[in-house]
């Protein structure tokens, strides 16, 4: 009953089906691209507001986006990172505008967000199966999408980012282990840094590089274990994105006397 | 508990036809395939569609259904609703034959560009010893059954045919991961992966990862790894520095 090749005539001309619909696909696909396309909106929205925003510091409590704080003239001395603040008083900007490019460089090179950002913002392709409405596609084999291949050096200012972030909290409890902000700060530090070790670089440089993990019993168990965090990538990557605006909203609504009950 | 299914059916040859509706009768535990059969047998008999073991492991019933890559073997009919139109078309990406049956050889080709194991000419065979962990990874891949449905989904050749020369598709992208990833490999994997068989435009869209029948992680143990071993190689001044440094030429960072 089937048909194969050898069976039937040689077609005259051999091409694709002429469909010309850009997809058949029936349900929701386009969901997934505004919705990220929404959140991640809001997120950018967001983080210009923060970073631009002065209320950065009630003590103990550091916004994630204005930390670590290097400068002098702009820094309490308590919110200084060991007490340290190497630029001197020429510099009065928001200290964020100083480290942002960190964790926003990770972000956007980050294999999920690039994923997410292809789809949502790009509509390369919007979803599968879907047709993109571009003419012509190179992807990441040129640039400038090539340079996404830095990533792995972003990855390294984000375990330094990550722990600056700890200290703040540790530094948190250690001065108001009641606050609600310091429990806030703890929950970030940890879903930020989870979200660092899940990262695909991260799990490539541990043993992913390697082709013989038998003769490397502790890299393998390191590359299992960011393997498990790995496969929740997408996950940690959202989750730590809306802890980190949240955190980071707290902290500065208490900076403004808005929150002002007595565990804030 | 049969009813009657609406379907359209993609039917033409070399490239021109057109969806043709039917009203078909359909079982309790049918799946598409079973239907497709059921019209071969009462009204359209020279209905032309692949299959083979109608038990998803020939690779050979890849249709697009309901717009999705799919196994028309696998797709039960019970995940439809009674009233809703079913519409059935060739995979997109690959040149028809007739109806559903696709000229998938694009596939073929790309799997002889790439350079089989290779392994170190002081090794012989028999006197390969590896560890399970060793090989685990790229067992996963072997899982593969040739359903070329991601090649068929991937944006990159499906939505621009004129990158079909320079793109081998996840299918085969993933076959290069694994090769490299191999304890007895030497062959260079990477520049050729980068370079020949268009590592780079794939935009890790995950596409490849939602339609495979086997849930083979193709974007995130297969071509993200890859990539990485090509930045290793290609695009990380640290890496390349300590490579003149302390002259690791040849194998490069085959650990
Ligand atoms: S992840 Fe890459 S290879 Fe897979 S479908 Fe998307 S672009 Fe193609
Ligand atoms: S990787 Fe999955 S989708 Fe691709 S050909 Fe193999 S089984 Fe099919
Ligand atoms: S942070 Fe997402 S892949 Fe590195
Ligand atoms: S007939 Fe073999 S996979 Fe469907």
């Amino acid at each position: 009953m089937t048909q194969t090749a050898a069976d039937s005539p040689a077609p005259a001309r051999r091409q694709r089906a002429q469909i010309k619909e850009r997809t058949l696909r029936t349900d929701q696909w386009w969901r997934y691209p505004l919705v990220t396309f929404i959140i991640f909106t809001a997120f950018l929205v967001y983080a210009t507001w923060a970073i631009f925003d002065n209320s950065f510091f009630a003590a103990p409590y550091h916004a994630p986006f204005a930390s670590p704080c290097l400068a002098e003239a702009v820094c309490p001395e308590d919110a200084r990172l060991f007490g340290w603040a190497p630029l001197g008083d020429w510099y009065t900007w928001p200290p964020g505008l100083l480290i942002l490019g960190l964790p926003a460089g990770f972000r956007f090179t980050c294999y999920y967000y690039r994923k997410a950002y292809y789809r949502g913002f790009w509509l390369s392709p919007p979803a599968c199966a879907v047709n993109e409405p571009h003419s012509k596609y190179t992807g990441e084999s040129r640039f400038p999408l090539i340079l996404q291949n830095i990533h792995r050096y972003f990855f390294y200012a984000a375990i330094v980012i990550g722990l600056i972030l700890a200290y703040d909290a540790v530094k948190a409890l250690i001065e108001k282990p009641g606050g609600i902000g310091t429990w806030v700060l703890i929950g970030n530090a940890i879903l930020i840094n989870l979200y660092t070790l899940s990262c695909h670089s991260c799990r490539h440089i541990t043993a992913g590089r390697l082709n013989h993990f038998s003769k490397h019993p502790v890299r393998y168990r390191a590359w299992g274990f960011v393997s498990k965090l790995n496969a929740k990538h997408q996950e940690l990557a959202l989750i730590s994105m809306f802890s980190v605006m949240g955190a980071d909203l707290y902290v500065r609504l208490v900076a403004k006397g808005i929150l002002t009950f007595t565990f804030a | 508990m049969g009813y009657k299914a609406k379907f359209r059916v993609w039917r033409g040859e070399g490239g021109e036809g057109k969806l043709e509706d039917f009203t078909v009768e359909v079982n309790e535990g049918e799946v598409v395939l079973d239907i497709i059969h059921r019209l071969q047998a009462t009204q359209a008999p020279d209905l032309a569609v692949r299959w083979n073991c109608k038990a998803g492991k020939c690779g050979s019933c890849s249709m697009e259904i309901n717009g999705k890559p799919r196994l028309g073997c696998m797709t039960r009919m019970s995940t439809f609703t009674e009233d809703e139109t079913i519409t059935v078309t060739p995979m997109r990406t690959f040149p028809v034959i007739k109806d559903l049956v696709t000229d998938v050889s694009f596939n073929y080709q790309k799997a002889r560009e790439i350079p089989s194991f290779t392994p170190p000419a002081s090794v012989k065979p028999g006197e390969y010893r590896m560890q399970q962990i060793d090989v685990e990874r790229s067992q996963e891949f072997r899982k593969c059954i040739e359903c070329f449905m991601c090649n068929n989904v991937c944006h990159v050749i499906r939505d621009h045919e004129e990158n079909k020369t320079n793109f081998a598709g996840p299918r085969f992208l993933m076959r290069i991961a694994e090769l490299d990833m191999h304890p007895y490999d030497v062959a260079d994997r990477k520049d050729a992966a980068q370079e020949e068989h268009g590592l780079g435009y794939c935009n890790i869209t995950k596409c490849c990862t939602e339609v495979c029948p086997e849930h083979i992680k193709i974007t995130d143990n297969a071509l993200i790894p890859m990539k990485e071993r090509v930045v290793d190689r290609k695009y990380d001044p640290l890496v390349w520095l300590g490579s003149k440094i302390f002259k690791r030429s040849g194998s490069g960072s085959k650990g």
